[in-house]
C-alpha cells in the first residue's frame, strides 16, 4: 500500500428517501400550527359572538360546522380551540420531557441501587391510573390549564425517565463511553454529550404520541369541566357543550372531536416521521 | 542499573461477581465470580511494545483496561511513571488519562456515532487543551494526514468509513492528546487481514516517529512476533511466560506457551503434525483448579502442579516463566554454544 491517503468509497455518500409519514406530519401540524397562531385569519366569524337568529343550525355554505345553542359559528369555534389545544399539547409535555430525559440519563449512567430503588418508584407511578391521578390533583388545585400542567407533569416524567434510562444503561456499555471515560472526560460531558444523544430517540418518539394523548387528557379534562373553562374554545369543552343536544345537533360534538383525530394523527405521523430520521446509523 | 518501569502491574487480579442469587443468600455462600485476573505481574518499559497474547477468555481485555482505569482492580495496583494510578487525584488523573491512551477493539461501537470525525478530534484537543481554539482546524487534518485519511474525512460520520478506516480515526483519536502510552487491545482482529497489514504498518511507523510505548493485546501469534520487542503469554487471568520475543518464539519456557505455539498453523507442510499440545478446555473460570491453573491440560504435571501454584522464576536474560519444571524447554547447551 501506498502512503497516500485512501479515498472514501463514494458509496458512503448515500442519500434516504424523504419518509412519507414526514410529508403527512408537516402537513397536517403546520396546518395546526398556522391555524393556532393565525386564528383570526382563517375563522369567518367572532367565535364568542351570539347571533340569535341562526340558532342550532346544521352545516351549511354559511355555517360550514353549523351553529350552536348560542347561534355561535362551529367553524370559528374549533378554529379559535387550536390555540389552546396546541398550546395544552406543547405546554403539558415539554417540561417532563426536559426533565424526566435529564433524571433519566442520570439513573442510567449512574446505575446500581439508584436505578433500583427509581425503578420502584416508576412502577407504583405507572401502576396508579393516569387520569384519576390528574384529576384528583385537579380537584385539590382547582380547575384551569395551569393545574393541569401541574398534574401531567407530575406523573408524566417518569416515562421519559423509564426510555432514557433503559437506553443510557445500554450505550454506557459500549465501547465509544469506554473510549470516552479513557479520554478523561467528565461525568458531565459523558452524560450530555456522548449518551444522551444516542438515547433521547425513544423519547422524541414518545414526546410526539404523549402530545397527541395531552390533548385527549386537556379535551378530557375540559369535558368534565377541570381542564379549559368556559367560554373559552377547547375541543373538550365544545365536545361537552354539544353533548346535551346531540341527537338534535350532532355537529356540535362531531366537528371538534374529528380536529382532536386529525391533530393526534399529525403528531403520530410526526412520531414515525422522527424515529426514521434520527435513526442511527452504524 | 535498569531503567524504572513505566508502566508496573503488582498482583492485580480482578474478578466479575455475579448478582447474589436467592440459594447464595440462604445457603450464605458469597455469590459466583469470574476471575478474570489472578495476581498478574507485568512491566512495560518505556519505548518498547509490549504483545500480550492468550486465548478467548484468558483476561487480555480485562488486563488492557485496568492499565488505563476503565477498570479497578480489585486486588494489587498498576503503577504508572512510579505512580499508583488509583490515587491518582482527578487534575493528575487527567493528565494520566491524556498519557495512556486505549485503542478498541470494535470499530462499530468504539466510535460515537452521533459525532463527525472534526467533533471527535476537536474535542480532544480542547479538553486536554492540546492547542489553541485557532489552531484546532490545522491540527485536525495534521492528525487526518498522520493515518492516512483524506482531509475531507473530518466532516463525515463514522458509518461512511470502513472498519480498517473507522479503526485509523480511533488511531487519530488517541493521538491527538499526544501520549506516551497506546494500549491496543486486539487492534485489528476485527478487520480483513488486507487491511489489517495497513493498520498495523501504521501503527509500527507512527511508533517510531512519535517515540511510542506500545502494549498490543492479540491472539494473532504471527502478529505479535512481527511487532513486538517482548511477549507475555497468559493463560486463565495470569501471566505464565514473558520473554523478549525472539527467546519465546525460539524456546519457550512454559508448557502452555509451547502449546500456543505449536497449536498455530504451520505454513511448511513438512513441519506439520497431528500432535494437539494441550489436551481439552479450558477451565471454568468461575471455578479454578488449585494449585498450577494450566494442572488440567499440562501433558507435564506432576503431585506438586495440583497443590502449589508456580511463580515467575528466572528462565534467562529478561525471561520468566511460572512453572514447576524449571528446566522445561531449556535449549540443550551445544545450541547456546553456538549463539
Amino acid at each position: 500500500m501506498s502512503a497516500g491517503a485512501v479515498p472514501i468509497a463514494p458509496s458512503a455518500k448515500r442519500r434516504r428517501a424523504l419518509p412519507g409519514t414526514l410529508v403527512g406530519a408537516v402537513i397536517v401540524l403546520g396546518a395546526s400550527l398556522a391555524l393556532a397562531f393565525f386564528p383570526s385569519l382563517f375563522a369567518p366569524y367572532d367565535p364568542t359572538a351570539f347571533d340569535y337568529n341562526a340558532i342550532m343550525q346544521g352545516p351549511s355554505w354559511v355555517h360550514p360546522f353549523g351553529t350552536d345553542n348560542f347561534g355561535r359559528n362551529m367553524l370559528s369555534r374549533v378554529i379559535h380551540a387550536y390555540r389552546i389545544d396546541m398550546q395544552i399539547a406543547v405546554f403539558a409535555t415539554t417540561g417532563p420531557f426536559v426533565f424526566g430525559s435529564i433524571v433519566g440519563a442520570l439513573v442510567g449512567y449512574v446505575g446500581g441501587w439508584v436505578e433500583a430503588v427509581f425503578g420502584r418508584v416508576v412502577d407504583a407511578v405507572i401502576t396508579f391510573p393516569f387520569l384519576v391521578l390528574v384529576i384528583a390533583i385537579v380537584s385539590v388545585l382547582g380547575p384551569g390549564l395551569r393545574n393541569m400542567y401541574i398534574a401531567v407533569g407530575v406523573v408524566d416524567w417518569v416515562f421519559y425517565a423509564r426510555l432514557v434510562s433503559a437506553e443510557v444503561r445500554i450505550q454506557r456499555r459500549l465501547d465509544y463511553a469506554d473510549a470516552a471515560r479513557g479520554m478523561g472526560y467528565g461525568h458531565t460531558r459523558i452524560i450530555f454529550r456522548h449518551l444522551l444523544p444516542n438515547a433521547i430517540t425513544p423519547a422524541v418518539v414518545y414526546l410526539m404520541t404523549d402530545m397527541a394523548l395531552a390533548i385527549l387528557l386537556g379535551s378530557s379534562l375540559g369535558y368534565l369541566g377541570l381542564g379549559a373553562q368556559p367560554p373559552a374554545a377547547e375541543w373538550g369543552v365544545l365536545i361537552a357543550d354539544g353533548k346535551n343536544f346531540m341527537t338534535t345537533a350532532w355537529w356540535v360534538s362531531v366537528f371538534p372531536g374529528i380536529a382532536i383525530v386529525i391533530t393526534g394523527l399529525g403528531f403520530s405521523l410526526a412520531g414515525d416521521a422522527l424515529a426514521d430520521l434520527l435513526r442511527v446509523n452504524r | 542499573m535498569r531503567e524504572m518501569p513505566l508502566i508496573s502491574v503488582e498482583g492485580v487480579s480482578k474478578r466479575f461477581r455475579f448478582p447474589r442469587t436467592a440459594p447464595d443468600i440462604l445457603t450464605g455462600r458469597s455469590p459466583a465470580a469470574v476471575h478474570a485476573l489472578n495476581n498478574v505481574d507485568l512491566e512495560v518499559h518505556r519505548g518498547e511494545t509490549l504483545g500480550v497474547v492468550g486465548e478467548s477468555g484468558c483476561g487480555k481485555s480485562t488486563l488492557a483496561r485496568c492499565l488505563v482505569r476503565l477498570l479497578e482492580p480489585d486486588e494489587g495496583l498498576v503503577r504508572f511513571d512510579g505512580q499508583d494510578i488509583s490515587l491518582l487525584r482527578p487534575a493528575e488523573r487527567r493528565a494520566f488519562n491524556r498519557r495512556v491512551q486505549m485503542i478498541f477493539q470494535d470499530p462499530y461501537s468504539s466510535l460515537n456515532p452521533r459525532m463527525s470525525v472534526r467533533q471527535v478530534l476537536s474535542e480532544a484537543l480542547s479538553v486536554h487543551a492540546m492547542r489553541q481554539k485557532a489552531d484546532i482546524p490545522a491540527r485536525i487534518t495534521e492528525l487526518l494526514g498522520l493515518v492516512r485519511l483524506p482531509a475531507d474525512a473530518a466532516g463525515r460520520y463514522p458509518h461512511e468509513f470502513s472498519g480498517g478506516q473507522r479503526q485509523r480515526i480511533g488511531i487519530a483519536r488517541a493521538l491527538a492528546v499526544e501520549p506516551e502510552v497506546l494500549i491496543a487491545d486486539e487492534l485489528v482482529s476485527a478487520l480483513d487481514v488486507s487491511v489489517q497489514a495497513q493498520v498495523i504498518n501504521l501503527l509500527l511507523d507512527l511508533q517510531e516517529r512519535l517515540k511510542l510505548t506500545v502494549v498490543f493485546v492479540a491472539h494473532d501469534l504471527r502478529l505479535v512476533r512481527h511487532i513486538s520487542h517482548r511477549v507475555a503469554v497468559m493463560y486463565l487471568g495470569k501471566v505464565v511466560e514473558i520473554s523478549p520475543t525472539e527467546a519465546l518464539f525460539a524456546a519457550p519456557r512454559h508448557p502452555y506457551s509451547k502449546a500456543l505455539l505449536d497449536a498455530a498453523p504451520e505454513l511448511d507442510p513438512a513441519r506439520r503434525t497431528c500432535v494437539a499440545a494441550a489436551r481439552g478446555e479450558l477451565p471454568n473460570p468461575l471455578d479454578l483448579p488449585a494449585g498450577c491453573l494450566f494442572n488440567t491440560r499440562c501433558p507435564f504435571a506432576f503431585e506438586r502442579c495440583l497443590a502449589e501454584r508456580p511463580h515467575l522464576s528466572n528462565r534467562g536474560p529478561a525471561h520468566l516463566a511460572a512453572c514447576h519444571l524449571t528446566d522445561f524447554g531449556k535449549p540443550p547447551p551445544a545450541t547456546i554454544a553456538a549463539q
